[in-house]
């Protein structure tokens, strides 16, 4: 081991050192980085990638026979129209993965926010570099929205890529039966994945609440996509109609009104709402055990 | 800025009497503790009525068997866990209140290093680096260097934490605790895992970071470790401090014994018995015990005057571990 310059004598740092004013940013890149090198967030990502591909494969082969219009009812929203124009396999991949494969990847990386760091034992070594605890946890959900962003974008990327491969691209036909142009539907295809990956912040706050319960990755993540299957079976019940508004994933599919003409905003600001309350009432909780909670691993 | 809660630093403003405070208190001790108690949630006492001192400029052992709480001591100290009751302060400032104002003053080894196996070790060093609020992200790259080449893993920088044996990893967390030029070091267990050369090395580093003038807290449950390389220690047991002091006087507290070396230990025995010597013990050549008042030159006469052939006399300086047994009148190697 040899000697450095690194050793500055006692007397020399009797100045506490100040906090640079961009270390906020610092950090959340640090933060970015790492979860996107993850081979686990890749491999999330992966999988969604993967969903559009199928989809439009499968409905070009269905179609393959000729008949152009095979509405073969059922299937996710949208899906009958894919063979007019490759543009709906966008809104038909965010509306097969939005009920399950999002939100799932979403409570996964969520989840192991913490209670990750707190298995591996490097949550201590973060707050002794010192983090701040508050910081720590804000840069933690604002990397969960990020990659609320980016998981979305893979889908709609991915299936425009597909949509454009497979089949024709052109001005297309709105829910209400208007025609509107290819590049206002490219415009109400990128607003639509923004609403979907808004819609997921929701069950980010609650998967990071969850997270500052355990010291598990593994449990924290499994509880989060748990209590995301529950409520989506709580939701198809009927009986319980009175509560079905309060669940986060009650208005998720209204992010097609986005294709009414005009747009019907009511069920898309209930949406947005509806997140809105989700990540105060979780962020906070999430923020008061955090900050008071023994780190003991 | 700042964050509104309990177990947070006050805000920014604040700083300047804190810093006013740590100035007003810099005679109490680099750490000082009061009353300091643990209870975990289970019920365990972990650490009880704690009253610690560590002078500036000390290398200070904490010397504590398994499970005697030097852990839990020191989760309290680095604010990862908030007392049941009483107070510490480092750096003159209570924590865990003044967390961010002390911590990026302490560099800290807690129960191990703990890693990212996915990313490089200079990797891993770059992010605890982003974490600390006062390092300079203008100056990153060269301090990841230098603690890298520092603890001598340049040469495995590139390499993922997860293909680090459990030495480098352990250096690797010394590195994290070198990032910045620190006011004191808080090393948990250092040694761990290591082999006696990681062990020798290990030490080296600890003299010169306190020939550096920083403080180093070292806990370890290995005696010789802190005889070694410290100038002051601590003993605890049970979450309790037995004691606390310089090595040296700690060591005058245990009294040398007297060892004579002969082919004649049954004789010799004998003698040293009329002659007052205390505690004999007789072990194939060699017969010990407490030395008496008298001169010990006397003893040695009438050693070789009643005919017993002495081949060596003296009397062995006490070591810790006997302080140790005379403190809690146990071995040391008891758990809690
Ligand atoms: N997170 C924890 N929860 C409950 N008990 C604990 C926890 N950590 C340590 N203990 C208990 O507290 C006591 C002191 O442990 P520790 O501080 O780790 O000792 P040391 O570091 O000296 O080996 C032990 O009896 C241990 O079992
Ligand atoms: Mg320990």
């Amino acid at each position: 081991m040899s000697r450095v310059e690194a050793a500055v004598p006692a007397g020399a740092v009797d100045v506490p050192r100040r906090p640079g004013p961009l270390w906020t940013f610092g950090l959340l890149r640090s933060e970015l980085v790492t979860t996107f090198r993850r081979w686990r967030t890749l491999a999330l990502l992966g999988v969604l990638a993967a969903v559009p591909v199928l989809v439009g494969i499968a409905v070009r082969i269905e179609t393959g026979d000729g008949s152009p219009d095979g509405r073969g009812g059922g299937g996710p929203a949208f899906i009958s129209q894919i063979t007019n124009n490759g543009l709906f396999l966008v809104f038909t991949a965010l509306a097969a993965t939005l009920p399950f494969f999002l939100p799932m990847a979403i409570g996964v990386v969520a989840g192991d926010a913490i209670a990750g760091e707190a298995g591996a034992g490097t949550l201590r070594y973060l707050l002794v570099a010192p983090a701040g605890r508050t910081r720590l946890l804000l840069t933690k959900y604002a990397t969960t929205i990020a990659f609320c962003l980016v998981a979305t974008l893979v889908v709609a990327a991915s299936a425009m890529l597909v949509g454009a491969l497979l089949f024709p691209l052109g001005d297309l036909t709105t829910i209400s039966g208007t025609r509107i142009t290819f590049a206002e539907g490219l415009g109400r295809a990128a607003l639509i994945a923004l609403v979907v990956a808004a819609s997921l912040t929701g069950v980010a706050a609650l998967g990071l609440f969850v997270s500052t319960l355990t010291g598990s990755g593994i449990a924290a993540m499994a509880t989060t996509v748990g209590l995301l299957i529950t409520v989506q079976i709580l939701d198809q019940i009927p009986q319980l109609h009175a509560i079905q508004p309060y669940l986060f994933s009650h208005y998720w599919l209204s992010f097609a009104d986005l294709l009414r003409e005009p747009v019907y905003w009511d069920d898309l600001v209930r949406n947005l709402g509806l997140q809105g309350l989700y990540a105060a009432v979780f962020g906070t909780a999430a923020w008061a055990r955090f900050t008071t909670k023994d780190i003991s691993t | 800025m700042d964050e509104p809660s309990a177990t947070q630093p006050p805000p920014p403003d604040a700083d300047a009497d804190a810093g006013a405070d740590a100035r007003a208190h810099a005679g109490a001790g680099v750490i000082a503790t009061r009353g300091l108690t643990k209870r975990y949630r289970g019920g365990q006492l972990a650490v009880d009525g704690l009253d610690l001192t560590v002078p500036a400029g000390s290398v200070f052992g904490f010397l504590g068997p398994n499970g005697s709480g030097k852990t839990t001591t020191i989760r309290m100290l680095m604010g990862l866990i908030a007392p049941t009751s009483g107070t510490a302060r480092v750096l003159g400032q209570p924590m865990p209140r003044a967390s961010r104002a002390v911590l990026p003053q302490v560099g800290a080894l807690i129960e191990g290093p703990a890693l990212y196996g996915f990313l490089s070790g200079r990797d891993n060093l770059t992010r605890y680096d982003a974490a600390d609020p006062t390092a300079d992200p203008r100056t990153r790259r060269t301090r990841v260097a230098q603690a890298l080449d520092r603890v001598g893993l340049s040469a495995a920088a590139g390499k993922k934490a997860k293909a680090y044996s459990l030495g480098m990893k352990q250096r690797l967390g010394l590195a994290a605790a070198l990032l910045q030029p620190r006011r004191l070091l808080v090393l948990d267990e250092p040694t761990n895992g290591l082999d006696p050369q990681g062990m020798r090395e290990i030490r080296t580093l600890v003299r010169e970071l306190a020939f550096d003038g920083t403080t180093v807290f070292l806990s370890s449950h290995l005696l010789d470790e802190i005889e070694q390389v410290c100038t002051h220690a601590a003993v605890m047991a049970q979450g309790r401090l037995v004691t606390q002091g310089a090595v040296s006087d700690l060591a005058a507290g245990a009294r040398g014994r007297l060892v004579v070396t002969t082919p004649d230990p049954g004789d010799a025995a004998r003698v040293l018995k009329e002659q007052g010597v205390g505690d004999l013990v007789v072990a194939e050549d060699r017969v010990t015990g407490e030395p008496p008042e008298r001169d010990l030159a006397e003893v040695n006469a009438a050693l070789v005057t009643a005919g017993v052939r002495v081949r060596g006399f003296g009397v062995e300086r006490a070591s810790l571990e006997d302080a140790f047994v005379a403190l809690t009148g146990e071995g040391f190697d008891v758990a809690g």
